[in-house]
Order: structure tokens, then C-alpha cells, then sequence
């Protein structure tokens, strides 16, 4: 059984934050994660947060978007119930394929836009009633929070990192119990 | 960190931290209302319901109600929808294409330009779904399985395209917002003292708590999303403007109505998010984040598509001209010496010589005359809608169906209540809602704040 410390190093800045997750990571410490009232330009690499697929997601539920349309287009103009109207007949899909146009560019701009919303919301676990994820509630006014969990050793090197680059505080937030695993 | 270069004016004036930024955002919130809050919003309340007596009456006995006959069908219905939409593009314009060219003074308005957006569609919706006459028949616009042996609606109808156009533009805009609205509630949740206010900023705030991942993903959502709303808010008021163009109405069946509408959408969208900003700033003493600045650049935006629209105004007059089309000619002369022609002249002075005045710098800087022509610029557009429309219409092919138009009492009941629908929305919104975006804006205090550009200024010199 192995226990680990939880700490949270307080900052009030961003620039003394980035300078301690860098030593950290040089002395290979793991940063559990980072919690900042905004967004932190060029910190993904320095915590070591691989780049996000959410795009890629974006972009499959858009081209879903675009063959839903199409095929719901062809099948009421088409199939199920060809009209001649206007002079402009609807006996294969190509005849009137410029009118088509809008509501396809529609519905692939509505399905990628709210897929990658529900997307995003569901990833980040971001539903109504969740629990407030920040450990510290001025992490969402005016202080960076470097959240660490890390055994007695990282913990005296930790302190140390986090107290010479300018933590204001750094709060020992009680222990973690890990079960081995066999 | 960014640095930013020291001839560009600061966006945030004097001497803020982050926590100022917290609580001048908060404020309004935490703060009780003035007065003149709750006198709008009584006028807002009671202009909103009287519009919802007239709605009520039109359902009641049909749009015969309205002032609209056999030759002018379409009128202040039309009219008010159009300029309702072309409202709501500034929002969406300014926080999804602004993001994209990474201007940076879109952050202290994109959050009210996105609840404009969506209150002014929302009042657009009111004149679409009451126009078709019967409007608990609306579902009829949606494809769906029917009892009418499978008549599916026309996927040809640039009405149609509308529909889609709207509902995706509406849901896509809310969606948007939101998002961006997620760590501003949890700032809010975070600082609560009130037990109920708590709880309520909690649900909406979806758990929010501002991890690195999150932010990272919330990066991404929104610039794809601005991304998608840039070609979406362009297609809508295109699509709007198919809804004239594809008809075989002179005056209306005409290729330069799509950027010509969407330039005008977002000229008089521009105008209402300074109307609205002019107000929250000064009520809400945000003038630090709200700058002179800001209001420039927004009046740049102003002379920019009001010159497009001028342009366009004079281009369809020339190729009414050049084209040698009778029908054509006789519709442009109808509309600037017709017995609508006031309208037409109210519509070229508002939109085509008023914002010509922004080139003088005192004027696009100075607050009352931006105030005055943002609201002449509005009513510009508004005539620009029913010039458009109603005089058309009044001489179209047929002599035998030459017809004048009034307003009715309904018409201008139903137009009046959804300004006060507005109004009310907005000015519930201004104080239950982080009006700025706070978590954005944060993010360009070091280097767009006065103060501290001062210090990177001295710093340099040593």
C-alpha cells in the first residue's frame, strides 16, 4: 500500500506558474493537472497535455451532417414523391442539385457544430449538477493552482520547486491511500 | 508572454488585476439595480405585453388583422423579420470572425453581442412563424412524415432554406455562447455568498473548474466553432436574401442581394450592439473595458459595411439603368419618386450620408454622436426592409393591382411589443449574466492593459 501526499501549489500569477511546471516536469515529477482562471497560452506542452481531437470529431460529424442531408433530400425530392416545380423537374438528384445546396451546408455546419458541442461537454464531464471541479474556488478569480498527488520523496522536492519559483502557498491537502494492484 | 506593441492603445484603462476584472464584472450581479433599471425594464415589460395582446389578436382572427392586402402581401411582417436577422449577425460576426482575424477588442463585447444576437432572432422568429397566417400549421415547414400522402415540403424554396438557415443559425449562436459563458458562471458560482444564487450559478455553470485539459479543449471548440459560424452567419442573411431574389419581382430578382444584405445585416447589427454597449457601460461602469477604443473600431466596422451598402444602393440603381429592362427601371424610379419615395430618401439618408460623418475622428470618437447614429442607422435599415418590400410591391406587374399600404394598429402593436421583448430579455440579461467576458479578457491584461503596457514601456528603457 503506498500513500501519496495531495498538494496544491497556490500562484498569483501566470508566468511564476509556468516557470514551476517546467522544474517539475525537469525533475520528473508528474503534474496531476493545472487549474487557472483562464487560458494559459503555450502551457499544454510545458504540463504535458497531448493536443486535443475534438476538430477531428468536428469534422466526422460534419460530413455525417453533409450525407444526412443529402440522402433526405433525395429520397423526399426524388424517391418517395418527384415534382416538376417551377419547370424544374426532380426525376434524378443531379437535375436540382443547386437547390440542395443551402440545406446541406446547413445541416453539416448544425451537426458538427452541436456533435462537437456534445462532444466537448461529455469529455469534460460539463453537464448540469456536476460537482465544481477546481479544488480551490479562487482558481476561477485570480489564482493558478498547480494540483499535485505524489509519494513522501516528490513531495520534500516538490515543496521546494514550488516555494523557490514564487508559490504563494502551498497547501497539503491531506492523503491519498493506493491500493497495489496484483 | 505576448508582448504587444506600444503604439497600439491600451484596451483595458488604468490599473487592473485580475481580481478588479472579477469583481467590476461581477458587480452588476451582486449590486442591486437602479432605478432607471427598473423604469426600462417597466417600459420593456409593458410595451412586451402589449405586443403579446396583439400577437394574441392576430391568432385570434388571421392576419387580416394586419395592414397588409391582396397586392402588398408581405409588409411590416417582412420587414420586421429582415431587420430583426440582419440585428442578430453582429453578434455572431463579432465573436466568431473577429476570433478568427484575432482582434483582441472583440473580448469586451462579444458576450452582449451574442445575447443581442440571440434576443434579435428570437424576435425575428415571432414574424416568420406568424406570417404563414396559421401558425400552429408551422410544423408543416419540417420535413416530417405526414397524413397528405407523403408531400414532403420544397427543398427548392429558398423559404425553406430559410427555415434551416435560422433554426441552425439560432442553435448554433446559443450553443456558442454558452460555451464561452461556462467559466464566467463558474466564476460566479465560486464567489456566491447566497445560498439560492449559489445553487442556480452551479447547474448552469455545468461543474466548471477550469483544468488545463479543459481549457485546451474549450480553445479548440471555440475557434472550430468560430470556424463554422463564420460561413453560417454569411449563408443566413444570404439565404434571407434568396427569399426576394429568386422571385421574378423587378426590384427583387436581382444577384446583388446577398452581399448587400449581409453587409447591411451587419452595419445595422453593429449600430445596435453600440446602442446597447453606449448604455451598459455607462449603467454599469465598465467604461475601463468599454473604451473609447472600442468605440472607434466599432465605428470603423460602421463607415466600412455602410459604404458597401451605398455602393450597393447605387449599383442597382445603375444596372436597373444598363439592363434596359423596363419593368426594372420603373420599379428603382417608383421607389425614389412613387408615393413611398419619403421612405426611400429616409433610407438613403440614414444609411448611405450618416455614416459618412464616423470619417471625422471627433465624431467616431465622441459617445452622444456615436449613440444618435447608431439609432439613425437603425432606422435606416428599417426603411432599407421596407422600401425593399412595400413599395415594390404596391406596383408590381399588373395596373389592375396598383394598391397603397398603412400600417395597422396590430402591425405596429406586434413591432413595438418585440422591442419591448428585447429589451426585457436584454435587461434581464445584463443582470443575472457576466456581461464581459471575464475569463477571455483576463487573458490580455498583460498585454493590453494601460497599466501594464506602461510598465513594459519603462521596462524596455532600462
Amino acid at each position: 500500500m503506498a500513500t501519496k501526499q495531495i498538494i496544491h501549489g497556490v500562484f498569483g500569477d501566470e508566468e511564476p506558474l509556468l516557470e514551476a511546471c517546467k522544474k517539475l516536469r525537469a525533475s520528473g515529477i508528474r503534474i496531476k493537472d493545472v487549474f487557472t482562471p483562464f487560458p494559459i497560452h503555450g502551457i499544454d506542452p510545458i504540463v504535458g497535455v497531448p493536443r486535443t481531437r475534438i476538430a477531428i470529431c468536428a469534422f466526422i460529424y460534419g460530413i455525417t451532417g453533409t450525407s444526412l442531408a443529402t440522402l433526405m433530400m433525395w429520397y423526399m425530392m426524388v424517391h418517395d414523391w418527384p415534382n416538376d416545380i417551377g419547370g424544374k423537374p426532380n426525376w434524378a438528384y443531379y437535375f436540382n442539385v443547386p437547390a440542395f445546396i443551402p440545406i446541406t451546408f446547413e445541416s453539416t455546419v448544425f451537426c458538427a457544430a452541436h456533435g462537437m458541442a456534445l462532444t466537448y461537454f461529455l469529455r469534460c464531464w460539463l453537464v448540469p449538477g456536476a460537482k465544481a471541479k477546481n479544488p480551490d474556488p479562487r482558481t476561477t478569480d485570480d489564482k493558478f493552482l498547480i494540483y499535485l498527488e505524489l509519494n513522501d520523496e516528490q513531495s520534500k522536492k516538490a515543496d521546494e520547486i514550488l516555494r523557490a519559483t514564487g508559490a504563494e502557498e502551498v497547501n497539503y491537502k491531506g492523503t491519498l491511500t493506493i491500493e497495489p494492484k496484483y | 508572454m505576448h508582448a504587444e506593441s506600444q503604439i497600439r492603445e491600451p484596451l483595458i484603462i488604468g490599473n487592473k488585476t485580475y481580481r478588479n476584472i472579477t469583481d467590476d464584472i461581477i458587480a452588476p450581479i451582486e449590486g442591486k439595480a437602479s432605478k432607471a433599471w427598473y423604469v426600462i425594464f417597466t417600459i420593456s415589460v409593458l410595451s412586451f405585453t402589449w405586443g403579446l395582446g396583439c400577437l394574441a389578436y392576430t391568432i385570434g382572427v388571421g392576419i387580416g388583422a394586419w395592414g397588409s392586402n391582396n397586392g402588398v402581401d408581405w409588409a411590416w411582417d417582412i420587414t420586421n423579420f429582415v431587420w430583426w436577422i440582419g440585428i442578430g449577425h453582429a453578434g455572431t460576426l463579432i465573436s466568431a470572425v473577429l476570433l478568427l482575424f484575432r482582434q483582441k477588442w472583440r473580448m469586451a463585447i462579444n458576450r452582449s453581442a451574442e445575447a443581442m444576437t440571440i434576443f434579435a432572432v428570437m424576435c425575428a422568429a415571432i414574424f416568420v412563424t406568424l406570417h404563414t397566417g396559421r401558425p400552429w400549421l408551422d410544423y408543416m415547414l419540417f420535413p416530417l412524415p405526414n397524413q397528405f400522402g407523403s408531400l414532403w415540403p420544397n427543398f427548392n424554396s429558398p423559404l425553406l432554406w430559410d427555415v434551416f438557415a435560422v433554426s441552425t443559425y439560432f442553435s448554433v449562436s446559443v450553443v456558442f455562447w454558452y460555451i464561452g459563458l461556462i467559466p464566467d458562471f463558474a466564476m460566479i458560482r465560486d464567489r456566491a455568498i447566497k445560498p439560492l444564487a449559489k445553487k442556480v450559478y452551479a447547474l448552469a455553470s455545468f461543474g466548471w473548474g477550469g483544468s488545463v485539459r479543459h481549457w485546451s479543449r474549450f480553445e479548440e471548440v471555440s475557434l472550430v466553432l468560430a470556424g463554422l459560424s463564420t460561413p453560417l452567419v454569411f449563408s443566413v442573411h444570404s439565404i434571407v436574401s434568396f427569399d426576394f431574389a429568386t422571385s421574378v419581382v423587378p426590384g427583387w430578382h436581382t444577384t446583388i442581394f446577398p452581399p448587400y444584405f449581409v453587409s447591411g445585416a451587419v452595419f445595422s447589427g453593429f449600430a445596435m450592439v453600440l446602442t446597447l454597449m453606449l448604455i451598459v457601460r455607462k449603467v454599469y461602469k465598465l467604461e475601463a473595458y468599454l473604451t473609447i477604443k472600442h468605440v472607434e473600431y466599432m465605428n470603423i466596422v460602421i463607415i466600412v459595411t455602410g459604404s458597401i451598402v451605398g455602393v450597393a444602393y447605387l449599383t442597382e440603381l445603375f444596372i436597373a439603368w444598363y439592363s434596359g429592362v423596363e419593368w426594372e427601371q420603373y420599379a428603382f424610379l417608383n421607389r425614389a419618386t412613387g408615393p413611398l419615395a419619403w421612405s426611400y430618401w429616409a433610407m438613403m439618408t440614414c444609411n448611405v450620408i450618416s455614416p459618412q460623418l464616423f470619417w471625422f475622428k471627433k465624431i467616431r470618437t465622441s459617445l452622444v454622436a456615436t449613440f444618435i447614429l447608431s439609432i439613425v442607422v437603425n432606422i435606416g435599415m428599417w426603411f432599407e426592409r421596407f422600401v425593399i418590400i412595400v413599395p415594390t410591391l404596391c406596383r408590381t406587374y399588373l395596373p389592375s393591382t396598383w394598391t397603397t399600404y398603412t400600417p395597422s394598429f396590430i402591425d405596429i402593436g406586434i413591432f413595438v411589443g418585440t422591442i419591448g421583448m428585447f429589451g426585457t430579455f436584454f435587461l434581464l440579461y445584463s443582470r443575472t449574466f457576466p456581461v464581459i467576458a471575464q475569463a477571455e479578457l483576463k487573458t490580455i491584461l498583460k498585454a493590453s492593459g494601460e497599466a501594464q503596457k506602461k510598465a513594459a514601456a519603462e521596462h524596455a528603457h532600462h
